[in-house]
């Protein structure tokens, strides 16, 4: 009688985690999720924050996001390791975009992914949800007849 | 005892400089230091209470005392994501 072992996925890699002021366009997101994607995931959310024209009733030009980036780092890195609790045998990459952005730019890309679409979604979710309430980057939204640092 | 202060966003844009060293009483509490901030850069004043705090790159509660060479940062309100 053969004894076959479970079938084991390779281990899921390091969180990717940074902050920088080159584009998240569509090649950096997709390098990203082919980044966090082993043999192993079934389930690969991505969420992406795009800059939009309007915000409070006004009509905004364009953005501008700070950091300070040794601690943004630092928060970042212990989200993941928190996903890395919740959702074992998840993969999980967290990059924010900082300077000056235009509409339609995107400013943060998480991308999840895990054996199943569930904890994909949940994990994603916390993720992003996490790093706007810890992650110290900070929004500057110019209108045209003055600009202003907001919150959310 | 002296720490070194980093300002970031709106602080940045108010005092026009990314950080100073600063000389504190020893045991200085983030209160305490957030208080003498206020007081001798009143440019920030209006800005300080809405901050969350960081020493250390980590986040500190207003008892929190500070050490010699800690570097402080007030954080406003958060915009990322």
């Amino acid at each position: 009688m053969s004894d076959e072992a479970t079938p084991t996925s390779p281990p899921p890699p390091a969180p990717i985690i940074r902050i920088t002021r080159d584009p998240l366009d569509g090649a950096a997101i997709r390098a990203l999720e082919d980044a966090v994607t082993t043999s192993g995931a079934g389930g690969v959310v991505t969420f992406t924050g795009v800059v939009r024209d309007n915000a409070r009733g006004k009509r905004v030009r364009s953005l501008e996001y700070d950091a300070y980036p040794e601690m943004a780092e630092s928060e970042m890195a212990r989200i993941a390791t928190e996903v890395a609790r919740r959702w074992p045998e998840s993969a999980i990459a967290m990059v924010h975009r900082i300077g000056p952005l235009a509409i339609g730019e995107c400013s943060v890309a998480v991308v999840a992914a895990c054996p199943h679409r569930a904890e994909a979604f949940e994990a994603c979710r916390y993720a992003i949800d996490t790093l706007k309430a810890s992650v110290p980057i900070w929004k500057k939204e110019l209108y045209e007849d003055g600009q202003e640092w907001v919150e959310g | 005892m002296q720490v070194r202060i980093r300002y970031f966003a709106a602080l940045r844009e108010a005092i026009g400089a990314p950080e100073e060293e600063m000389e504190l009483p020893d045991g200085a509490t983030v209160a305490q230091a957030r208080t003498l901030l206020a007081e001798r850069r009143p440019e920030l004043a209006k800005l300080l209470p809405a901050c969350a705090v960081a020493i250390n790159r980590s986040y500190a509660q207003p008892e929190t005392p500070l050490s010699a060479g800690a570097e402080l940062v007030f954080i406003p309100p958060l915009g990322g994501g």
